[in-house]
């Protein structure tokens, strides 16, 4: 029967990943040029000289390599005021988040100016860059812009691109914070675990009971909301005998993986096989979980000395 | 062969702030319910089911398979996910429909932002090599296109609050929008900005929700629908990722869309314009060539409801139940993904006159 839905729980999930990329030889320049306190762009066939440069001409997709060395001033094309910094922004206190066409260049580049307030920023307003102290060949090496009152040099000269021990290659780190829910289905479900009992749903259109639950029947894609007790006993349908050892796993190889079918389920869930030498485990076995203090879900499944489920009792659930 | 596509239903969930007591599927589920009884289709029947999400708004890996879970998808069934709007996921199924291989399309779209922090999520889709290491969000990239309107004399802060005004107003009507009515722009005016010229009207409400839309062709459409929706024209074109590089105060991908589309041949009378931010509405209209006696947004816009992935693809749906209930003979409606309008969907749809 339809329980009452529970508290709805939360858990904190970082996603956290360092990409690592390589550079195309145009970018390469570029951010090894600005290494060296020096800006590098790309002249298109047209003539047009584009800061930051890219590898392929935005309008004829041309592949490009006419480089050319821009001055470190500028003039600010659009900005807008950031009162409240955030992660990963490159100034920490209040600032310009703009534009920038620096002399030579016929495009602009994004960046941050550092600027005491908004009243002090304007469209037009001429800017310098500020290197960053510790320069590793990254667009994080112009620190930010200032304002730098200076007449514009609008001139490009020819660069080779030509730097010793160029960069080949940046490696950002990106971190993304989330509060993770499960949703009704699965809270009742890991409601029930808490308890060490094992709640399936029924689908009231196939009969078919899933297990864990998602809300849906998987197959027809009703929705399900009538649970039903399964297990805790259940059948090893297939399995497979794990060799290599998991990063940050305790448990010790060779061990077994397995697809339990939990007495009254129609789906297989999937579980650790323990109690028994990893080369005696078969299909058929009967098992049953073995809980844990202050664990949610069962640590493992282990043998019941019962005999064997037969072969038809389970083949529609490998 | 020449085969008349059209939208002949539409459904979409009530847009919410959070909505932490649900699981994308089961947010989906009631949408594509509602839109397959629409349609009068069982789970699964459909013979194209497309779908528009991304992983990183909830940081679930694979959810968009999780999703399918509420679509029925045994028997085995066609399928197809795109990582963007689902506006994109119905061109993909438009395309399906047209070579002759299915009469019919489910195409849906969930997105569930609460669960992470959209603006630093957003950063993700930048440059990785120049703007990504930077974490400009999205409300500092749209506050500069806003700011290049302003110097450019094309807007300024009084009217954009009167585009915001406008389209809450509007939303009053729309009982599935997350933000309903406004102060005066007056009011709205006294506030501090949220990031300079932007105050937090011009920016769009952060919204969980899912929607979903049928397609079907020739007298298949017929059948379901009284009044189809015929999609006429649908094009979508893309702009330069270096925000350097683009005009920020004009939108030449959605001329060209438009033009592709058909929009210029005959006027419309009403458009929806996926414009999360008010600047990006004058944009729009200038490049849509959209004159005053065009109804823009009645549904409330982005502004009114913004779930990420679907807000586009409500759009269409918005576009289509008006000509379906017959508010409408001709109209447009426009998606749009990536900062600053960067690549945009413009399709014509058009209900047969009496």
């Amino acid at each position: 029967m339809p329980g009452p839905t529970p508290e709805t729980l939360t858990a904190p999930l970082v996603v956290e990943f360092p990409f690592t990329r390589s550079l195309g030889p145009v970018q390469s320049a570029f951010l090894t040029g600005l290494r060296e306190r020096t800006v590098l762009g790309v002249r298109t066939r047209d003539g047009r000289v584009l800061v930051p440069p890219v590898e392929y001409d935005p309008v004829t997709a041309e592949e490009i390599r006419d480089l050319v060395e821009t001055a470190a001033t500028g003039t600010v094309t659009t900005w807008a005021w950031n009162p409240a910094p955030r992660r990963g922004q490159p100034l920490a206190t209040p600032f310009a988040w703009v534009l920038v066409r620096l002399d030579g260049a016929d495009t602009a580049l994004l960046h941050a100016l550092d600027a005491p307030g908004p009243d002090a920023v304007h469209t037009g307003l001429r800017v310098r860059i500020r290197w960053a102290v510790r320069r590793t060949g990254a667009i994080t090496d112009i620190a930010c812009f200032e304002p730098y009152d200076s007449p514009a040099a609008p001139r490009a000269t020819a660069h080779s691109g030509a730097f010793a021990d160029p960069v080949t290659g940046i490696t950002t780190s990106a971190r993304l914070d989330y509060t993770y829910t499960p949703g009704r289905a699965q809270t009742r479900y890991l409601t029930a675990l808490a308890g060490r009992r094992i709640l399936g749903e029924r689908c009231p259109a196939c009969h078919k009971v899933h297990v864990p639950p998602r809300g849906a029947c998987p197959t027809c894609g009703t929705p399900t909301d009538e649970q039903t007790e399964v297990g805790p006993r259940g059948t090893v349908t297939t399995f497979c005998v794990v060799n290599i050892k998991a990063k940050g796993l305790e448990i010790d190889v060779p061990y077994v993986y397995a697809h339990i079918a939990l007495d009254g389920a129609d789906l297989a869930l999937h579980g650790r096989i323990a109690g028994i030498p990893y080369d005696r485990v078969r299909m058929g076995m009967r098992v049953e979980p073995v809980w844990t203090e202050g664990a949610r879900h069962p640590d493992h499944y282990r043998p019941t000395g019962e005999p064997d489920a037969p072969y038809d009792a389970y083949k529609e659930l490998l | 062969m020449t085969r008349d596509v059209a939208i002949v239903a539409f459904a979409q969930s009530d847009h919410r702030r959070r909505t932490p007591e649900t699981s994308e599927a089961e947010m989906l589920l009631p949408v594509l319910r509602d839109v397959l009884d629409q349609a009068g289709l069982d789970p699964g029947t459909p013979g194209f089911t497309c779908s528009g999400s991304s992983d990183y708004l909830a940081g679930r890996p694979f959810s968009f398979t999780m999703a399918l879970d509420s679509v029925g998808a045994w028997p085995p069934i066609a399928e197809s996910h795109v990582e963007t709007d689902g506006a994109w996921a119905l061109y993909e199924a438009w395309v399906k429909l047209l070579t002759g291989e299915a009469d019919t399309a489910l195409v849906y779209a969930c997105g569930k932002s609460s669960p992470g922090d959209l603006r630093a999520v957003l950063t993700r889709q930048l440059d990785p090599y120049y703007v990504a290491p930077l974490w400009p969000d999205p409300i500092a990239l749209a506050a500069l296109q806003t700011q290049a309107l302003i110097d450019a004399g094309a807007t300024d802060e009084r009217a954009l609050a009167g585009i915001a005004v406008r389209n809450r107003r509007a939303a009053t009507a729309n009982p599935h929008a997350q933000l309903q009515g406004s102060a005066p722009a007056e009011r709205l005016l006294e506030a501090d900005h949220l990031l300079r010229p932007l105050r937090t009207h011009d920016a769009p409400p952060i919204s969980d929700g899912a929607a979903a839309v049928v397609l079907a062709a020739d007298d298949t459409a017929r059948r379901i629908c009284p009044r189809p929706a015929w999609i006429r024209g649908i094009d979508h074109r893309i702009e330069p990722h270096g925000l350097g590089v683009r005009d920020l105060t004009d939108s030449p991908s959605t001329r060209l869309a438009a033009e592709h589309a058909g929009a210029f041949t005959a006027p419309v009378d009403t458009a929806e314009l996926h414009a999360p931010f008010t600047a990006q509405e004058v944009v729009l209209r200038t490049a849509l060539r959209l004159g005053d006696d065009v109804l823009v947004n009645p549904s409330g816009g982005a502004l009114a409801a913004n779930p990420v992935m679907a807000t586009g693809l409500i759009r269409l749906g918005e576009a289509a139940a008006r000509i379906h209930r017959g508010a409408s003979d001709r109209a447009l409606a426009h998606a749009t993904s990536g900062p600053c309008l960067q690549q945009n969907l413009v399709a014509v749809l058009e209900g047969e006159r009496p």
